[in-house]
């Protein structure tokens, strides 16, 4: 019953901080509502008894390519500009949302974990049932994916070099 | 019911407003980087909607899929974001109304 309660709470969260990511003016900004709501999804399959997709939701939703955005946008934009925002930041009106989302997120874990026995799926599809079907019946969806994953390596790293090196040649010529 | 307490119906309609919200954004943005976080967004919509449903039958295929579209997501954003620092050298904006030529 909790386990239902807790999944309408986080429902509310995700669709809230997507709401908010979608309509913000800051591209930072949004991408911290995005995390929250990458969190709360996160929560989600942990309460439908997906706790491995859980993880990984966290580890390379909100790690790694929230990460990714991250960094392009403290490439993009530079100097003084970038100062004069990071006192805005500051604000309390501007974290404030994130902050209350995320700590409506920390209360429900705490609850949860408080009580292992507590609102956790009972038959979960554990992580080895997911490897043996990966390396079993979808082993070539895995070696498709991996050639994937060179392809976007080889694009983004050519797309990438181009623009360091016009960047290079163009700060070599300007000396 | 097999394994899931929460209504698989409830779990479905969530999905299906974040996919909502995600195509809004993708229509309501011209910003490039927005563009790239609602593509996210609709992604992950359908990958809860993978796992509730693999959760629903006890069946593992639900995260199988789902891993696969994080790779998708991962190589996407990837390219996605090398795009976006040429689309930022070369018109000297993320406004993608200036980038609607083939030859730039």
């Amino acid at each position: 019953m909790l386990e239902i309660v807790f999944f309408y709470i986080a429902a509310t969260v995700a669709l809230i901080a997507t709401v908010m990511a979608m309509t913000r003016a800051n591209a930072i900004h949004a991408l911290i509502y995005l995390i929250v709501s990458l969190l709360a999804v996160a929560v989600i399959f942990f309460l439908i008894g997906a706790p491995f997709a859980a993880a990984l939701e966290i580890v390379i939703y909100a790690g790694a390519i929230m990460v990714l955005f991250v960094f392009v946008i403290m490439m993009l934009n530079l100097g003084e500009k970038g100062d004069k925002q990071e006192r805005q930041w500051l604000k309390p009106g501007i974290w404030a949302g994130p902050a209350v989302l995320s700590v409506i997120l920390l209360v429900e874990l705490l609850v949860v974990i408080s009580d292992v026995n507590g609102p956790v799926s009972v038959s979960a599809v554990s992580a080895k049932e997911v490897g043996l079907s990966l390396f079993g019946p979808y082993v070539l969806a895995v070696e498709i994916s991996a050639m994937l994953l060179l392809a976007g390596l080889v694009g983004s790293f050519h797309l990438g070099r181009r623009y360091l090196e016009r960047d290079h040649i163009e700060k070599g010529s300007s000396q | 019911m097999d394994g899931l307490n929460i209504p698989l119906n409830h779990i479905l309609l969530v999905s299906s407003l974040l996919f909502a919200i995600g195509m809004l954004g993708l229509m309501i943005r011209r910003n490039i980087i927005f563009i790239l976080m609602s593509l996210e967004v609709m992604l992950n919509a359908a990958a809860l909607a993978f796992v509730a449903a693999g959760a629903r039958w006890g069946q593992p295929d639900g995260q199988v899929v789902f891993m696969l579209i994080l790779t998708v997501a991962a190589a996407e954003v990837a390219v996605g974001l090398g795009l976006v620092l040429q689309v930022q050298k070369r018109f000297k904006t993320l406004d993608m109304d200036h980038a609607n030529r083939m030859q730039g």
